[in-house]
């Protein structure tokens, strides 16, 4: 076919497309993959059994709060990603130095710990139901968000991969929260961010094949 | 150079608004951009050129609810040009992906050599072609131009199979060099 055949035809139905698509499909999806996930953390894990008492105290919320902050740099990363060209940009290197900074104050918690307290500080009760559930707890996310991303058009696949992973993690860690009873900071710095590098790595390594359109 | 971008992107964003006209207009100047785009880059193998131009054009088409209005449309279209350029290099064969230079800003040369009509470039590239030394130009011909195999083209021109391979690969790395200087 001549180009300017093609060039006719493709100009020939309505051409308008919807304004802030990249936006509204990332939001769906993080809408639909979060609620699967409560849906099954309410239904399958219970809320934790304290809950009333946990929210007063700040360890609760800063469970809630680092998960949250990588899915917020995550979702910045995403959006970036999702479109011809674009690249994570400034949220990578900020999101790698919150996790230093949070790496480096989960290591002064354990330094300055009694020494016969330093490994439950760190191990908790459920170090790998928690990494398997936030694993888990992110799949419907990491799926919702690749569907979104197959409709857009990034064109570097393993960084959107990765970032669409993160995305999820931190949504998956931020519904798990809700569940576990765990209340020290390393526990978060190691079981958390391992639950959300999963989804991540994940997500890297799927993405060159998933997320190739065309 | 800004007017180019101006242009275009006035153009997509009245399209994008559902001007049919306006999108014919993007379409058709895009077209041109692409086309000067893959001939620097599939010196050897300009038969592609229209194809990826159309397929390029096909996907802006289906990905134009991706385009930011506030965000440069070149950048853009480029990276849409670039990841099909690199599809295809990458579905006919990776040794080829290394040769032909992919990377740079090279925007700037598109828009100056937009214009420039198809059987110009052919012209030219025989011109260029003529200009290498026979090691590398009767490799690119047989092999490349008249599809023969490297077994034949090593046959015909006396050369060994290996010095063949490596004429293919330097002369087209010379004829890139070339093209990019001379426009």
């Amino acid at each position: 076919m001549k180009t300017d055949a093609l060039i006719a035809m493709l100009a020939q139905g309505p051409v308008a497309a919807p304004r802030r698509a990249v936006g509204h499909r990332l939001l769906a999806a993080m809408a639909i993959g979060v609620a699967i996930a409560l849906v099954v953390m309410l239904a399958a894990l219970h809320l934790r059994a304290d809950l009333a008492t946990a929210v007063h105290l700040p360890m609760f919320w800063i469970k809630l709060v680092v998960p949250l902050t990588v899915a917020a740099l995550a979702v910045v990363a995403v959006r970036r990603l999702a479109r011809p060209g674009g690249s994570g940009g400034p949220a990578v290197a900020i999101g790698a130095l919150l996790l230093v900074v949070l790496a480096a104050v989960a290591v002064a918690d354990v330094v300055i710990a009694p020494a016969n307290a330093r490994a439950a500080l760190v191990l908790g009760k459920t170090a790998l139901p928690c990494v398997f559930l936030v694993t888990a707890l992110s799949l419907p996310t990491l799926v919702a968000i690749f569907i979104a991303l197959r409709s857009l058009a990034p064109t570097r696949l393993t960084a959107a991969g990765a970032a669409a992973g993160a995305l999820a993690g931190g949504l998956g860690a931020a519904v798990y929260a809700w569940h576990c009873n765990e209340m020290t900071l390393p526990f978060v710095a190691v079981w958390y961010v391992l639950g959300m590098a999963i989804p991540a790595g994940l997500g890297a390594l799927l993405g060159r094949r998933w997320l190739h359109w065309s | 150079m800004e007017d180019v971008e101006e242009a275009l992107r006035a153009a997509l964003q009245l399209a994008l608004a559902g001007d049919n006209g306006a999108y014919v207009a993007f379409l058709t100047r895009s077209g041109a951009l692409l086309r000067s785009y893959f001939r620097r880059r599939l010196v050897a193998s300009p038969s592609d050129v229209e194809d990826l131009v159309q397929e390029t054009l096909l996907a802006v088409h289906n990905r134009r609810h991706t385009f930011e209005p506030a965000a440069r449309l070149m950048p853009w279209l480029y990276a849409i040009a670039r990841y099909k350029l690199i599809d295809l290099l990458r579905a006919q064969s990776p040794r080829h992906a290394v040769e032909i230079p992919l990377d740079g800003d090279e925007g700037i040369a598109e828009m100056l050599h937009a214009e420039a009509s198809p059987a110009e470039s052919q012209r030219d590239l025989a011109k260029l072609l003529d200009t290498l030394p026979d090691r590398y130009r009767l490799p690119i011909v047989l092999v490349k131009l008249e599809g023969r195999s490297v077994a034949e083209a090593a046959r015909t021109t006396g050369m060994s199979e290996p010095a063949v391979k490596v004429g293919i690969h330097r002369g087209l790395k010379k004829l890139a060099a070339l093209a990019s200087k001379r426009r």
